[in-house]
């Protein structure tokens, strides 16, 4: 992977320090991000991101690659919607192409509740800044001329809300601008490094044990996939966290273009074209958690009917994958950001089935933490501190976790 | 996990259960009450590794069952009827533990 990903990205590898500044654990998409904005924004290039595979191998390469902020919550939508805005530019800004498109996503409603909510979605969407429009079945059907708007006789189509700014891209790309981006600045990115342990001293977290040994660290940033909770207990910290895991499949190229992103409330199943023309489909998170990465039948089966049900095109297409990867959930379905109550100890978590989209405005927001020891406003109620003050954000606005 | 089995229907498909969560524990090294209180709403062990759980066998005998299962390779170790018929209930559970 490093061979074929060095011809498209200029990497270069370093040794290992024994002390860093900054050490982030986790080499994916808000890690990697993380180090970026540490090194380009703010002058901090003493920082390390160890990956205990290579760069982008967890939950960064296995997501849907769908950028959105259609949430349900004003504290999620301004968030989401910073990072759209941030994807929009990253390309003009890193100099790698991310193969980033703007493309919208029509979210559909088949009951009369459902669009009263996608009504209000839309309305609540537009006031913090992400436009959103209601609109009917025809328009739907003008968005998206491939959707049956009779949902075969079971799901009729009764309306949706279209989000102008949901966009795809790349996500291997993204990691890789990052990784470019923050090597290039002195970060040294270190594969091949996993972390079995963290170095305290007193209450205090002052570095991180590898099998090669420990690196000592002024700030050390959990942005694991996976096994957030595994990594937060060596610090002593409790997270609201499950690992659940989530499945995909992607299939044949289709020789038309499928316009919007296509995703139903009611039937929890969304699917975007990527640029090789192949369809992307996801679903809900499977409801008990685990730390494998199975894929089932079931799961394929039950996405596929759905979505043949809307899209009848979708009939005629073979599967070519399916996979799986693990989402941490948060127990409000927000993620959680910044500091633990432990010093030299934040996480970058709770990302669910909404990591990716955020990459860039989580990246930022931490490295600004981070260089100046306080929380930005826009992160500022996404801290771990909110649940035993009664502030959970509450918002399952994204069709993985209805 | 493709199947669960029921202590009293047998191996079942896992589309005819419902998950109920693990059973809730608050760890020791947490002293404060309200704390507790918090950790028992809001925050879960989510270990990698064994975790005694509860299911509920909605589409069958509609009773709930606790599961001893590891969630590394998501493969079930036991499984046990906790409302006193078939095996006595794992240790630790309570028949109203979980059922949220």
């Amino acid at each position: 992977v490093n061979e074929f990903v060095e011809t498209l990205v200029g990497l270069t590898w370093h040794e290992p320090r024994r002390a860093y500044d900054v050490v982030i654990i986790g080499g994916g998409g808000h890690g990697l991000a993380t180090a970026y904005y540490l090194a380009t924004r703010h002058g901090i290039t003493n920082v390390a991101v160890l990956e205990r595979d290579y760069i982008g191998s967890g939950n960064s390469g296995r997501n849907t690659t769908i950028i959105r902020a259609n949430y349900g919550i004003p504290e999620s939508i301004r968030f989401y919607q910073h990072a759209v805005e941030l994807y929009a530019s990253l390309e003009e800004e890193t100099g790698c192409w991310i193969m980033h498109a703007t493309k919208g996503i029509l979210w559909l409603t088949h009951t009369v509740t459902g669009v009263r909510a996608e009504r209000a979605r839309a309305l609540l969407n537009t006031a913090c800044g992400a436009p959103t429009t209601f609109v009917g079945p025809e328009e739907a059907v003008a968005l998206c001329p491939q959707l049956d708007p009779s949902g075969a006789g079971r799901y009729p189509v009764l309306g949706g809300s279209f989000h102008h700014g949901g966009a795809t891209a790349r996500h291997d790309r993204v990691v890789w601008a990052y990784a470019q981006g923050a090597m290039r600045a002195g970060v040294h990115v270190l594969q091949g490094t996993p972390v079995v342990g963290l170095v305290r001293d007193g209450d205090r977290v002052t570095g991180v044990r590898t099998p090669d040994g420990t690196i000592a660290a002024g700030v050390v940033l959990s942005a694991v996939g996976g096994h957030a909770t595994v990594v937060a207990d060596w610090a002593g910290v409790r997270l609201p966290i499950r690992t659940h895991p989530l499945q995909a499949f992607v299939t044949n190229a289709y020789a038309q273009a499928l316009g919007p992103i296509v995703s139903s409330t009611e039937l929890l199943v969304y699917v975007s074209q990527t640029a090789r023309g192949q369809l992307l489909f996801g679903a809900e998170f499977d409801a008990q958690p685990t730390y494998a990465r199975h894929t089932t039948y079931p799961t394929l089966q039950s996405v596929a009917r759905k979505m043949m049900t809307l899209l009848p095109f979708t009939r005629d297409l073979r599967v070519l994958r399916q996979w799986t990867g693990s989402c941490d959930v948060s127990a409000d379905f927000s993620p959680i950001l910044g500091k633990t109550g432990v010093d030299g100890f934040l996480v970058s978590t709770g990302w669910g089935t909404w990591g990716f989209k955020a990459i860039p405005a989580g990246g930022e927001q931490l490295a600004e933490l981070i260089a100046t020891g306080k929380t930005p406003p826009l992160i500022a109620p996404f801290s771990l501190s909110r649940f035993a003050a009664d502030h959970a954000l509450a918002d399952q606005g994204s069709t993985g976790t209805r | 996990m493709i199947r669960l089995t029921c202590p009293n229907c047998g191996p079942r498909p896992l589309e005819e259960w419902r998950y109920g969560g693990e059973t809730p524990s608050v760890p020791d090294s947490v002293t404060d009450p309200a704390a507790r209180n918090v950790d028992r709403v809001w925050f879960s062990d989510n270990v990698d590794g064994p975790v005694v759980e509860r299911w509920y066998h909605l589409a069958g005998c509609r009773r709930w069952t606790t599961v001893l299962r590891d969630t590394h390779t998501d493969t079930v170790l036991e499984s046990r009827s906790s409302d006193g018929a078939g095996v006595a209930a794992a240790p630790g559970a309570h028949p109203d533990d979980g059922g949220h």
